[in-house]
């Protein structure tokens, strides 16, 4: 028989101002097993603490029952607290009457009443616990980081510089992500690739980091602390050992339909090609969709001008397994696509661009080498209206809900850097709230219609059409001054919404972590826990968590690499004791409990096994303890019962529903 | 009019349109996009802000509740579903029909006929007549 104790928390007024606490604690007194019971106003305080010390010690505690708030906020605290008064820390209980209790009812006769039934049930599931033992499992001192853009550059780096290993696994070419496609950075205007391109080839050279480009990780297995990667290396077609980087390939290419990703599809691209001027590896990749010698047969111009030999047709897919200790997910983002905007003309006007292909006509390195003209006659524009809001903040399901941050700012910088490098052209921006909190973020949106002139309207546009002499009328309401407004533009830019990277949903399968209705990846705690994911050893960095700029985006970068170096740091991890176990003596090895395991944790073995007076061999069901997540999911699938979760065995279940559910007589 | 009256006529043209003004961001697409915009006194942002400001007599009394095409655009602009359009046809229905009263039959119809009755108005004459 246990020797239980109630210890029942007030939480200041949180719970007592709803719950009745010393009634809870009088009632819980003549329960089953409990030999002990007190309320205190906070529990979780050094003094409550001391109270169930002191209680263990002078009653001979063997289980205890903390009526407090959920598990998640401090059955760690009383766990170490038993443990340290010397009883096993797996005889705690926590009865929730915080969140699912005081919190959610108004009347205190009916809040206590149930206050009771859950310590009751709690009480009840004690009677049945038993001490449990944390594993142990070594950790692999290497770390995966998914995504080269500039979260994963900058995670890589700060994890390399501590001593650890990291490998990058990026889909495209080259490392760089989105902030290559830059030209300037808001708010100091100083140029992307300037202060990206350094730690791009940092990343290159440092002997801790290793790079797989144009790779995409294939399948995830394990654990945390003991991940096993396979990665699968796509076919460059060209050999990155011999390949010097000469560009001799991409200018001998006769093909010239592909259209260059890099430049947002503005300007066109050879079939074999270099991203990029300071695309890391400067390798070539060929496009097998483009390639004349993959279409036709005949060519191969590349492979013959090649002076180093590099070009290789017959290249295949390779796949790489690692183990990984931990796991960054730095997959980044996009922006969507504008087919439930027509009213906006973009797929009908040429010169109606996004910001980001605005971005690339701005830029020295784009299609027009810096000098902004509009895609349509390469005349330069005269008058530019951008709209912001295009599908952020949209509840009719055609975009997306959020505000995705970064279009003010930026839409800011691209109309001040016109009005600068052109001041004779008109620059006017439709806004609905001009969102500018950050460090001198506001001045800067301010110094762009103060200083530069920038007209801000308030208002959205509502149609952009052709006024058949190559102008674009952009009518829209002007709210402030309650009119409706036409403008002749030459150009319009339209800050189209941001949304997680194609690539995150299949990822986040992957590697079981949990991710919202917007594909972003959910952190631990919202707060506290800001750039783990909730699956241990998993990490995010950068805007694959939800919308940031890029300082935001590298102080998320280096701070889930010190979660990360913290975690490597370890020899040995403790792993949960509340694991499955199948009783060999019941398991008649049907595979009911493998087919449902979702972490691959069950597996099957000849066992001799001792059943009375039979001795024998049998297929046994064996769970892996170390990968073993503890669901449940194998105690529901075992038609004979012998599955059983430690911890949370049938018997406990059973025993917490019945005395839930038995009548008190009131 | 008193202040209560006009506070209840915005109550129920919120209840016949199906409208939570609460939900617009006031962005103003709805009278960027309006094609009548420069005919109206009173625009599709500010039929839904002063509907929800109880202030419905001017809107009642303004000749933009013809104006409004029901083109509709407005509803299908707004990027949160408020549906603008659908709270002029209220203003209208509750300045076409009177509570309690009849005041139109099928046979009136043809001498009230002009070229600034929108068909929609008749019929939604029609619809809420009977109830």
């Amino acid at each position: 028989m246990q020797r239980i104790g109630v210890f029942v928390c007030w939480c200041g007024s949180n719970i007592a101002a709803t719950v009745d606490v010393k009634k809870v604690a009088e009632e819980l007194k003549s329960e089953p097993g409990v030999v002990y019971s007190a309320d205190y106003q906070y529990m979780c305080s050094e003094n409550g603490q001391n109270l169930i010390k002191s209680a263990i010690k002078d009653y001979s505690l063997t289980g205890i029952v903390v009526c407090s708030c959920s598990p998640r906020m401090h059955e760690a605290t009383f766990r170490k607290t038993a443990s340290e008064a010397g009883i096993n820390p797996y005889m705690v209980e926590i009865a929730n009457i915080r969140e699912q209790c005081s919190w959610i009812h108004k009347d205190m006769a009916t809040a206590t009443q149930k206050a009771i039934i859950l310590g009751r049930a709690a009480v009840a599931k004690v009677n049945l616990n038993t001490p449990l033992t944390e594993g142990e499992s070594p950790v692999v001192k290497r770390a995966l980081v998914i995504g080269g853009g500039i979260a994963g550059i900058q995670t890589a780096l700060d994890i390399a510089d501590a001593g650890y290993k990291v490998d990058i696994v990026e889909k495209k070419p080259t490392i760089g992500g989105k902030m290559a496609q830059l030209d300037k950075t808001f708010p100091t205007l100083d140029c992307a690739a300037c202060i990206l391109t350094p730690k791009m080839v940092e990343a290159a050279q440092h002997e801790n980091i290793t790079l797989y480009t144009y790779s995409e990780v294939e399948e995830v297995k394990g654990y945390v602390g003991n991940f096993d990667v396979k990665i699968r290396k796509k076919a460059r077609y060209v050999n990155e050992n011999l390949c010097t980087g000469c560009g001799e390939c991409t200018s001998k290419c006769p093909s010239r339909k592909g259209l260059n990703e890099f430049n947002m599809g503005l300007d066109g691209r050879g079939a074999i090609y270099i991203p990029f001027a300071q695309a890391i590896p400067n390798v070539p990749v060929i496009d097998t969709a483009q390639c004349i010698k993959f279409k036709t047969g005949k060519c191969g111009l590349c492979q013959m001008n090649c002076p180093s030999k590099a070009v290789d047709f017959s290249q295949k897919d390779e796949f790489i397994d690692e183990k990984y200790g931990a796991i960054v997910v730095a997959t980044g983002f996009d922006i969507i696509t504008l087919e439930n905007y027509e009213e906006y003309g973009y797929s009908m006007y040429k010169d109606v661009v996004t910001s980001l292909e605005f971005e690339r006509l701005m830029n020295a390195a784009g299609p027009s080498k810096g000098h902004l003209e509009r895609p349509s006659d390469h005349k330069q524009p005269k008058t530019i209206v951008f709209v912001q809001c295009v599908g952020s903040r949209d509840t009719t399901g055609c975009g997306k809900e959020y505000c995705s941050k970064i279009c003010c700012m930026y839409t800011a910088k691209h109309a001040m850097l016109t009005r600068e490098k052109y001041p004779d052209t008109e620059v006017y921006v439709f806004y609905i709230d001009v969102r500018t909190p950050g460090k001198n973020f506001d001045e800067f949106y301010r110094r762009a219609v103060e200083q530069y002139g920038v007209h801000y309207i308030k208002g959205m546009v509502g149609k952009v059409y052709d006024d058949g002499q190559g102008h674009l009328m952009v009518r829209g309401s002007d709210l402030l001054a309650n009119e409706q407004l036409t403008i002749k533009a030459d150009m319009v830019v339209l800050a189209a919404a941001t949304k997680a990277d194609e690539s995150a949903r299949k990822l986040g399968t992957m590697l079981t972590a949990s991710m919202d209705t917007n594909d972003f990846f959910t952190e631990a705690h919202p707060k506290l826990r800001p750039v783990e994911s909730p699956t241990a050893g998993v990490f995010l960095s950068g805007f694959c968590q939800g919308p940031k700029d890029i300082p935001e985006t590298v102080a998320q970068a280096g701070a889930a690499a010190a979660k990360v170096i913290g975690l490597l740091a370890k020899n040995k991890l403790k792993s949960n004791p509340c694991v499955a176990r199948a009783d060999s003596l019941i398991c008649s090895g049907c595979s009911n409990c493998e087919k449902v395991c979702p972490f691959g944790a069950i597996t099957y073995a000849e066992t001799d096994v001792n059943d009375g007076t039979v001795r024998e061999k049998r297929r046994v069901a064996v769970v892996n303890e170390a990968v073993c997540k503890g669901c449940g999911a194998c105690t529901v699938a075992c038609p004979s019962g012998a599955m059983d979760l430690k911890g949370f065995t049938n018997k406990q279940i059973f025993a917490e529903v019945d005395a839930i559910c038995r009548q008190t007589g009131e | 009019m008193t202040e209560n009256e006009e506070k209840k006529l915005c109550a129920e043209a919120l209840i016949i349109s199906g409208v939570k003004p609460e939900k617009c961001m006031k962005c103003g697409k709805c009278s960027g996009a309006c094609p009548s915009y420069d005919e109206m006194e009173y625009h599709p942002h500010q039929f839904v802000d002063m509907v929800s400001k109880g202030q419905i007599k001017k809107l009642m009394e303004s000749a933009s509740i013809y104006k409004c095409l029901s083109c509709f655009v407005c509803v299908e602009r707004c990027p949160r579903n408020v549906m603008p359009a659908n709270i002029i046809e209220a203003v209208r229905a509750l300045q076409e029909r009177p509570q309690g009263t009849d005041r139109l039959t099928p046979d009136e119809v043809k001498n009230i006929l002009d070229d600034d009755t929108p068909q929609q108005l008749l019929m939604a004459a029609f619809r809420k007549y009977s109830r």
